[in-house]
Formats: C-alpha cells, structure tokens, sequence
C-alpha cells in the first residue's frame, strides 16, 4: 500500500469504528435496538476470534496441518489451556511464544 | 460545578487497577503493528485514529497474511461491532451531554472504561454519571495511546525470525475464552472456528466472513434451541 493507501485505510477503519461507538449514544429516544439484533450481537466476538485463531494453528503454512510436526497446533493448543484457565492475554502470549521456540529448538 | 470534577476524578481512579491488563497489551499491539511492516508512525497514527486493540490486531494477523484491505476493514468492523451493545447501555447515561460532548466521549469508548463504568452505575450512580465515565475513558485512552507508542518504538528492535505473529492467535485465545459464557456462545465459537479452517482457501479471505457469520448463526439457533417451549406441543 503507498501511504495515501495506508491513510485511507486506517481512517475507513476509524471512522466505521467511531460510528459503532456513536450509534446509540446519538440516537438514544430515537431509535431503539431491536432484541433480536442484540441477541445476535452476543456471538460476533467468539465466532470472529475462533475464525482468526483455529486456521492460524492449524494450518500455519497454508495447508490443514494436523501432525506434531505442527510446532505451532502444539504450542497453541497449550496457549488455549492457559487462555481457558486464566483468561489472561499475557500469561497466554508468555506460555505459547516461549513454547514455541522450546518446540522449534527440539 | 463540583460535581464534575469529582465524578471525573473518582472514574480515573476507579480505572487505575486495570490499567495493570491496558499497558501490556497496548505495548503488544505497537509491537505487533511494526511487525507488520508498518512505520512507527503509523503504527501510533492507527491506534490514535482507530483505537480499538482487538480489531487492529486482527488486521495485522491479516495484512501478514496479504488480505485485500477491503476484507481487513469488514473485518475490523465485525470485531468492533460489539461496540453497539456499549453504546447502548451507556446512551442514557449520557443523554443530557450536548453532541458536542457525546462525540468524543463515543471515540473514547472502551471494553476496560465500559467495565469499570457499569459495575459502579449498578452499584452507585454518580451525581453526573458521563463525567465519571469520561475519567474512566480518558484514563484508559492515555495509558493505551503512551504504551502503544512505546511498543511502537520497541517493535522495531524485535527481530522476525522470533514469530512473533503467533503472539496474534494468542491473545485472539485469551479475548475469546473470556467472551465465552455460555453453550450457545461455545457453539458459535466451534462452528466459527471450524468453518473458517475448511473455508480457509476461499479466495480473498472470504472464508473469514463466512465462519463469523456461521457462528453467529449457530450461537443464535442453539440460544433459540434451549428456550424452546417445554411443553412439546407443536406450533
């Protein structure tokens, strides 16, 4: 991307996302949220992140990779135990990165 | 009006125990950014402008892997969504604010400012509720927007050959298991997941926008599922 590009990009971004946070701080009286919609509202940040992360480890080098060749379905696996556990994005990035080296070394 | 800054004063400090979980994370995602191949620059000029963690990383995940930028947006879009929901819960709260006002407190919006802010208004309203979330939100901004920098600047002295773009999936795992709740949200995850690993060689990345609508689907029909009727009597 040239830097115009990169601009445009990070500023679509920004504005949707300004929006999104304006919504109904600006139309509160006017408009209501429908139920249905907030129920559905519930699942898009599982189901997004479970998208970016399930292909990210099993299948780093493009194809499904299942094997214990896989350093990375191995490290991420126990990343997932320590997510689940504690809940806690560092503990979870300390834990996987280290054991991805300790596997890649092996 | 002593109100205002009391409120003010009371929300930044009810925040200063989390900003514990805010600076490391913000110094990830400046980390991440330069990763990525952006300048430091940019790297603070999109945290300014987006301010939204979650949704920059998983553009970062994305532009390693050479996603259309049309596919990175919608898909920081969809992560940002849940900003909705916030917006929702806080807008009485800030109804008497002028527009104004209720601009740049919606651009401070937070997941960290949103918790610490709700947990005190069910507890005890504040004389001036928007004020004691703008102290709440101003504090998190800045703590966010300093640390970013720093990692921004960081990023640049780790080398590539340390991976670090597995810290993405990483901490995508530890936002999602704290999201987790319930069966129907476990549902939306699995079948997100799953969906978006046979779907991964659709082409423009078009595997991720499929799997996050699936999931929402299943999350939705499972939720539908357990509050059927227990009668059994058909419709």
């Amino acid at each position: 991307m040239n830097p115009f590009a990169t601009w445009a990009f990070f500023i679509a971004i920004g504005l949707g996302t300004f929006l999104l946070r304006f919504s109904f701080i600006y139309l509160f009286g006017k408009v209501a949220m429908p139920d249905r919609l907030k129920r559905a509202l519930r699942y898009v940040p599982v189901s997004v992140l479970a998208a970016l992360v399930f292909p990210a480890i099993t299948s780093p080098a493009g194809a499904l990779d299942l094997s214990f060749g896989n350093v990375r379905l191995l490290a991420g696996i126990a990343g997932a135990l320590v997510a689940w556990k504690t809940r806690n994005v560092l503990w979870t990035i300390a834990v996987g990165m280290v054991l991805l080296w300790v596997f890649q070394t092996l | 009006m002593k109100a205002v800054p009391q409120d003010f004063l009371a929300g930044a400090r009810d925040t200063i125990p989390i900003l514990l979980g805010v600076v490391p994370f913000a110094t990830i995602c400046g980390v991440a950014a330069v990763s990525v191949g952006l300048t430091p620059f940019e790297a603070v000029g999109m945290t300014f402008i987006v301010y939204a963690g979650a949704s920059q990383l998983a553009v970062f995940q994305l532009m390693g892997a050479g996603s259309p930028w049309l596919i990175m947006v919608v898909t920081a879009w969809v992560i940002n969504v849940r900003f909705t929901m916030y917006s929702a819960a806080l807008a009485p709260f800030l109804q008497k604010e002028p527009i104004r006002r209720k601009a740049p407190f919606a651009y401070m919006l937070s997941d960290q400012a949103f918790g610490v802010t709700m947990t005190r208004f069910s507890n005890e309203l504040p004389t001036r509720p928007a004020w004691y979330f703008y102290g709440s939100a101003a504090t998190v901004w800045l703590t966010w927007n300093i640390s970013a920098t720093a990692g921004a600047l960081l990023g640049t002295l780790v080398p590539e050959s340390w991976g670090f773009d597995f810290a993405f999936p990483l901490s995508f795992m530890a936002l999602m298991f704290a999201a987790l709740q319930d069966r129907p949200g476990v549902a939306a995850a699995i079948v997100g997941g799953v969906t978006a690993v046979l779907a991964k060689s659709l082409p423009y990345n078009l595997g991720l926008v499929l799997a996050a609508t699936l999931g929402i689907a299943a999350g939705v029909l499972y939720e539908g599922f357990l509050n059927r009727p227990e009668t059994g009597v058909a419709p």
